[in-house]
């Protein structure tokens, strides 16, 4: 019966479909493309071709993929052609530069640790397709190392790109509670190593900007693709300098185990033994995200003793530790 | 190889056959390289085209040939060019020269406006939502310090530093052999050789007091090589320990950002990874930071130590202050 079963069953019905809507110089009819495609002409029925058909038709074109829908000619009004034209398909040629691919190359590479590391890596290789391999002999000497750690970073960047509304809990500093936030995501900006998102809050109906490291929790789309214009005077980098100041540095106060946190007592800018031989250290931060997850990392090697707002959320990653490995167990 | 869905794996051959289309001969390994699979995907790959095409009489299928090492790909002609940039890889590319424009002192300016201008112009539409995402590598950083610690880098000369350590609150004088100038997480660093604590030392550009561009070679000494960024790198071996974890959706970074020997992908977005290590320390750190969001799956005794210590760490504290 049918072979079509598995993601390489799939794979192979959809590169067929493209060869044969890439070749055909005609728009061909769904009779046509069931007869061209193995895969097509193994489903039990008619219904269930069509089913198949739509979905991969949707799916094609979410990749990219110019699938278009043209009369087949004015005998068939009713019935639709479908074909994918080269002129769209294909990357148009390009020429680079060996200087012009080396800082390609780098702009690449910068994502290389990063969740967009797959895409990076995939523009350039079509780039580089027809070009002959050459030794980038031209060192820049720079290496940018772009981060997205931030768990919220590839659905807020999807729903940046796409124009879509999207709805995520928060948490400010201030609060213990992650509020629910309803944006429209206008920009996305890197800034001091951290990914912030600026937008328009529609609850509040006046722009924000949101640090991603604290959204809480899955983000989902409340809306539409394009589903809203960003204004074209609109600039995210200067509203988020003006509300992530930089310079806003705090002291902690720790409690760290003999020989232990090398690393923090490095960076104390104080440090003291107590009576039990623990070291107190003082430790200048700016983010209390981030060095909370740090401290976390010396679990019980390490005590905050302030701030309170630092020692919550410490503990709170640790209660994440916890229950993950409770459930697990 | 982790397992991909069939729309990514598409996407992937897609770009896979322009790029063997124009280099016939390429040998399997190499190719496996430049294409960044494995061997063995590779082969499954080309395994997959050659029973594809644009119809499905012989002549009307995708040629694919690799018995004796070389592979060459023929009849290919609909799928010779690559399809044009998705968002994701137009915005990448974008991004990242922009970024690259916004270094001070570059004096790539030019390749770069000139490299981006045409990406743009190919990317099309894709290239649109480029510009609601930027990157600020940094502020400050002397524009002076940054070219002359490049200029120690393509040149391979010795630097002379003189460092401020904020811990000690004290200026070093240090010679360091250069290996490279990086940008992470806000900062500029140089990372090189330094010859007075005779090890690979990684310095913030804007610790730095004073830099001279020494008249004398600056290779570091042979074998010595630039520090993995994060928590610690380490070359796994056989007798490694074999761990596996689980990373839910919020910290699949992980899988890209450590070597790791195996992924697989679960239905409900996690995603499962198994990696070798001699040392547990940098992994307990590791899964006590990220909060819930990596799990051990095995083996059970370093799970259950760190739920030990994360138990012990919220405990009511027993140690007594002032």
């Amino acid at each position: 019966m049918s072979a079509a079963q598995g993601p390489a069953a799939k794979t192979e019905r959809l590169l067929n479909l493209v060869l044969v809507l890439l070749y055909t110089r005609r728009p061909l009819a769904k009779a046509q493309i069931r007869g061209l495609v193995p895969q097509y002409g193994e489903t039990a029925s008619t219904e269930a071709f069509d089913r198949m058909f739509e979905r991969d038709k949707d799916e094609l074109r979410a990749l990219g993929v110019p699938l278009v829908t043209e009369e087949i000619d004015v005998l068939h009004e009713d019935e639709p052609g479908y074909r994918i034209h080269q002129r769209d398909y294909a990357l148009p040629d390009i020429e680079f530069e060996p200087d012009e691919l080396a800082v390609l190359g780098l702009a690449s590479r910068s994502w290389a640790q990063a969740s967009m590391a797959g895409p990076a890596a995939q523009a350039l290789r079509k780039l580089r397709a027809s070009d002959v391999e050459r030794d980038e002999g031209a060192l820049i000497g720079i290496e940018p190392r772009l981060r997205t750690t931030e768990p919220a970073f590839e659905a807020v960047k999807d729903a940046v790109l796409s124009r879509t509304p999207i709805t995520f809990g928060y948490r400010r500093p201030e609060r213990a509670e992650a509020q629910v936030r309803t944006v429209q995501p206008w920009s996305l900006v890197q800034w001091h190593g951290r990914w912030y998102l600026a937008g328009h809050d529609l609850d509040r109906d006046d722009t924000r900007v949101f640090r991603l490291s604290r959204i809480d929790g899955t983000v989902r789309t409340a809306g539409r693709p394009g589903a809203f214009e960003v204004p074209a005077d609109f600039e995210a980098r200067v509203l988020v300098e003006r509300s992530a100041p930089s310079g806003e540095t705090r002291v902690a106060r720790l409690l760290v185990r003999p020989g232990a946190g090398h690393s923090l007592r490095r960076r104390a800018t104080r440090t003291s033994d107590t009576d039990g031989s623990w070291s107190e250290l003082s430790i200048d931060f700016h983010d209390v995200d981030a060095f909370a997850a740090e401290v976390a990392g010396h679990a019980d090697d390490v005590q905050v003793l302030e701030p309170s707002e630092l020692l919550e959320r410490v503990q709170s990653h640790l209660r994440g530790v916890l229950a993950a490995h409770e459930a697990g167990a | 190889m982790a397992t991909e869905t069939a729309t990514n794996r598409l996407t992937r051959l897609l770009t896979m056959v322009p790029w063997l289309v124009n280099r016939q001969g390429i040998e399997l390994e190499e190719a496996a390289r430049g294409l960044g699979v494995t061997v063995e995907q590779l082969e499954s790959d080309l395994n997959l085209l050659f029973l594809c095409g644009y119809g499905q009489m012989p002549d009307e299928l995708i040629e694919a040939d690799w018995e004796e090492g070389r592979v060459f790909v023929g009849n290919a002609d609909t799928i010779s060019r690559p399809l044009r940039l998705g968002v994701d890889e137009a915005v990448t590319l974008i991004v990242g020269l922009r970024t690259l424009l916004d270094v001070p002192g570059l004096t790539e300016r030019d390749a770069i406006e000139r490299a981006l201008a045409k990406l743009e112009a190919a990317a099309g539409t894709a290239a649109e939502p480029a510009s609601r995402v930027s990157v600020d590598l940094t502020d400050a950083v002397d524009p002076q310090v940054l070219a002359h610690a490049r200029e120690g880098v393509q040149q391979h000369r010795r630097l002379h530093l003189t460092y401020h350590v904020p811990g000690r609150d004290e200026s070093t004088e240090r010679d360091v052999d250069p290996m490279r100038v990086i940008a992470a997480e806000g900062h500029w660093y140089l990372e090189g050789w330094c010859h007075r604590a005779e090890g690979v030392r990684m310095f913030r550009l804007d610790r730095v007091e004073g830099l001279t561009v020494l008249d004398e070679d600056g290779t570091p000494p042979d074998g010595v090589s630039p520090r993995e960024l994060g928590e610690s790198i380490f070359s796994a071996t056989e007798s490694d320990l074999l761990v596996t974890l689980r990373l839910l959706p919020g910290a699949l970074w992980v899988s890209d950002y450590y070597p790791v020997e195996s992924t697989s992908d679960e239905a409900d977005g996690s995603r499962t990874i198994t990696l070798r290590t001699a040392d547990t320390a940098w992994l307990e750190r590791l899964v006590l930071r990220m909060g819930g969001h990596v799990l051990v799956v095995s083996p059970q005794d370093l799970g259950e130590r760190i739920a030990a210590r994360a138990s012990a760490a919220l405990a009511p504290q027993t140690h007594d202050v002032d």
